[in-house]
């Protein structure tokens, strides 16, 4: 039973988030920009630009600029992200992938960091005037969504022991479209309740900075406009 | 609004962040265009009736022409990265001239119409209905917002509130609530030429006389052509150098070099403007049509080379769109970059030693550089990223001895905005203009008090004519301000000048 409504629920939330995720990355580049407008300076060649999105996407460069506070918190806290992330693909391979093997350690301590910036951020978010000023409930929430989920994540390991062994066979389950049983441990259902609701709300949130931020003209264009004329095509209508 | 019960903010340094003062300039706004001024643009006479309809369906119209627009409405996390870079908001302290603060004015309605989450949930992600309060603060905001890009530079996905006040200026306008100062000038633009209205007889009388001058002054006779068919370069340049000072001292500082390098130039009295305030209204086809002038008068005089004079969003226009906006540009000489800046061409020369110069003729100016917003955020010279901060320095430091950068954090891409950009350069708004100027008073007189600076130089047409009227208000005379071309012509000595007997070159 328990097993049954926690697949719909996968299967639900994994459609919202590919489709609704895909259909903004379609229309982000789809829309034209029509004119070249790339902060400057910027790089003159498409290798530069890959750089330059790179360090924006890995070191988070112009935030770094900007505050350090907020890099410190916000650095950390991603980059805790892409590793816990890692380590949970242990649950849905078999035979675990090497990499994932070596990063395993790091990921267990890395649920910390992440809480750690998180809980810098939400202290900004409360305490900086300026900050807590441009806040709408929904950002606080999304902080909330997140330390719970790494709050519960961490429980199920260091607090209240969750049968890991029953809940990869579940998850490698539903991955060939097999429904089995799920252990019926509360800070587990809790742990993957919320990342249900993660998954769903992603593509209607403020999480699409995440594909978003590829798209960013100011970010993503080369500074070439003397040499290149760069013309959008409901602007090429005007021409003729 | 009368500039004297602007109290002018005192910062401790320039970039010392204000506690929140909640509506404090919320009555600010500038003068509404009248229909006459709307007509020529092509936009509505006044608000119209299905005012809120129309300015959804633009809206919509701007989310699928314009990705920067459609992404940066998506994407901003609030992180609050931004919230202390804005000029204006340093300077007056109401919290919605905080970057993301003008940006919600109008993703809050963005997020009611057009997303899942605003349409359904509005209390929990900040969404409101469009009201006609709403246009009114759309109105007030967004012309206190110079489109200066600072906020651009420090966000973590580059989102540039400027794209978004343009957006917002482009809504305005479509339901007709325009700005009189832009659209008015635009208006000129296409009637005349450029945005002083100063006709064809009245330039050439005013070149005229410009000759006269040099040759009174240096003893050499240098030409200022208007018109010349034929001629190899053509010099576009913002018709506030024809008239005002320091920029016509600029003007002279061209045309020096031109005359030192040997080569044949003019100018137009049909693109006798550089200035495109195209840009400021966000609309592309307003842009389009006054840069199509520029095309016409290149083909018309037959040039080979587009030559643009001191202008900040001139420069932006030119550097980044004239390409795209009236291209290709097969018809000239393509061993030069087109359009080019003045200051490439200088430095070319200076580089090439066709220039005699004596920089001890300025060794009575103690000298900053103010990088202009736009010519700093969003344009480039030469051919490697920053050549825009590095050549007119080196332009600088070739014309004068005493030359001081401000504070690393208020120059170069984080340079501080004048406080008269982007179509915020009238007297309607000129208690704006003083308080969002502090940030950038407050390093000059940084420098002032380490270095003993007495001087700035600029190269923007908005930057001097706003810098000659705020410098005053912290303590600096009016002509305290400079055109980078003055300090060229100050040092050039023509040749069959009289290097030695000439007096002091004068400061201003
Ligand atoms: C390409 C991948 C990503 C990049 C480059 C990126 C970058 C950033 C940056 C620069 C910030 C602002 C600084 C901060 O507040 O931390 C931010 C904020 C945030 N990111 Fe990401 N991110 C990415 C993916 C994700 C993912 C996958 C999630 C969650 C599942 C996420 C959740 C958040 C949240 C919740 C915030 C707001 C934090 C706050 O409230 O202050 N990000 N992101
Ligand atoms: S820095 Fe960028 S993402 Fe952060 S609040 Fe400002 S606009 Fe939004
Ligand atoms: S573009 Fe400049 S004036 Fe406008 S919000 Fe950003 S920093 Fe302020």
């Amino acid at each position: 039973m328990l097993g049954t409504v926690y697949a719909i629920l996968f299967y639900v939330a994994t459609l919202i988030l590919l489709i609704g995720v895909v259909r903004k990355i379609r229309i982000y580049a789809r829309v034209p920009a029509p004119l070249k407008i790339p902060t400057t300076p910027a790089p003159k060649t498409r290798g530069g630009v890959v750089l330059r999105v790179f360090r924006e996407v890995v070191f988070f460069e112009s935030l770094y600029k900007s505050n350090k506070w907020i890099w410190l918190f916000g650095w950390v806290f991603h980059m805790a992200l892409w590793l816990v992330l890692a380590r949970h693909l242990r649950y849905f391979t078999q035979p675990v992938w090497g990499w994932v093997e070596i990063v395993q350690p790091f990921g267990t301590y890395a649920g910390f960091a992440m809480l750690a910036g998180l809980a810098g951020l939400w202290a900004r978010r409360i305490l900086v005037e300026r900050i807590r000023y441009i806040s709408n409930p929904s950002d606080h929430l999304m902080l909330a969504l997140l330390m719970g989920i790494g709050a519960s994540g961490a429980m199920t390991r260091f607090v209240a022991h969750t049968d890991i062994v029953a809940v990869k066979a579940y998850m490698l389950g539903l991955m060939r479209f097999r429904v089995g049983d799920l252990p019926a441990d509360p800070t587990l259902l809790v742990h993957l309740g919320l990342v249900i609701v993660l998954m769903i709300v992603f593509p209607i949130s403020k999480l699409l900075h995440a594909p978003g931020v590829f798209f960013s003209p100011s970010r993503n264009q080369v500074d070439n406009p003397r040499e290149v004329r760069h013309v959008a095509p409901w602007a090429a209508k005007m021409e003729n | 609004m009368a500039d004297g019960d602007t109290q002018v903010p005192e910062l401790a340094f320039p970039l010392d962040i204000p506690c929140l003062k909640r509506g404090a300039m919320e009555g600010t706004k500038p003068f509404v265009a009248q229909a006459e001024h709307q007509a020529k643009l092509g936009f509505p006479g006044a608000l119209v009736p299905d005012w809120k309809d129309k300015a959804l369906a633009k809206m919509q119209e701007l989310a699928e022409k314009n990705r920067a627009f459609q992404v940066y409405l998506d994407i901003c996390v609030k992180c609050g990265a931004c919230t202390d870079k804005c000029h204006y908001f340093l300077g007056t302290g109401d919290p919605k001239n905080m970057p993301v603060a003008r940006q919600d004015l109008l993703r809050s309605v963005y997020r009611r119409y057009f997303t899942f989450a605003g349409k359904h949930f509005p209390w929990l992600v900040g969404a409101r209905d469009l009201t006609e309060d709403v246009l009114n603060e759309w109105y007030s905001y967004y012309h206190q917002c110079s489109e200066c890009r600072r906020c651009s530079v420090f966000c973590p996905y580059g989102i540039d509130t400027a794209e978004i006040t343009m957006a917002a200026r482009e809504i305005l306008d479509s339901v007709g609530v325009g700005q009189k100062y832009s659209n008015e000038i635009i208006g000129k633009v296409k009637d005349i030429g450029n945005n002083l209205g100063l006709n064809p007889k009245a330039l050439r009388a005013t070149l005229e006389d410009l000759e006269e001058d040099i040759e009174d002054d240096t003893g050499v006779s240098v030409r200022l052509p208007l018109d010349e068919k034929g001629a190899d370069i053509l010099l576009v340049t913002p018709s506030a150098d024809f008239f005002a000072e320091p920029h016509i001292e600029g003007l002279i500082g061209y045309a020096k070099v031109f005359h030192e390098a040997g080569v044949s130039w003019t100018l137009s009295s049909y693109a006798s403007e550089a200035a495109n305030f195209g840009l400021f209204i966000g609309s592309y086809e307003n842009m389009r049509e006054i840069s199509l002038r520029i095309r016409k008068a290149a083909q018309d005089l037959g040039v080979k080379r587009i030559i643009f004079g001191e202008c900040g969003h001139a420069w932006r226009v030119a550097y980044s769109f004239l390409n795209t906006l009236a291209g290709p540009w097969d018809f000239l000489d393509q061993s030069y970059p087109v359009p080019q800046h003045i200051l490439e061409f200088t430095w070319d020369e200076i580089q090439k030693g066709t220039l005699n110069l004596d920089p001890s003729r300025n060794d009575h100016i103690r000298l900053t550089y103010h990088d202009s917003c736009n010519v700093a955020r969003a344009s480039g010279m030469g051919d490697y990223p920053g050549g825009q901060f590095e050549i007119p320095r080196n332009v600088i430091r070739a014309v004068c001895n005493n030359f001081f950068d401000m504070e690393p954090d208020t120059i170069r891409e984080a340079t501080l905005c004048c406080g008269g950009g982007g179509g915020l350069l009238t007297d309607d708004l000129m208690d704006l203009r003083i308080k969002g100027s502090a940030p950038r008073m407050k390093a000059l007189q940084n420098v002032t008090e380490e270095h003993g600076v007495t001087h700035m130089a600029a190269i923007c047409a908005i930057c001097k004519t706003q810098f000659g009227k705020v410098m005053p208000k912290y303590g600096y005379e009016m002509d305290a301000i400079l055109s980078v071309h003055q300090l060229v012509s100050n040092a050039i000595i023509l040749t069959g000048q009289d290097g030695e007997d000439e007096d002091e070159a004068e400061d201003a």
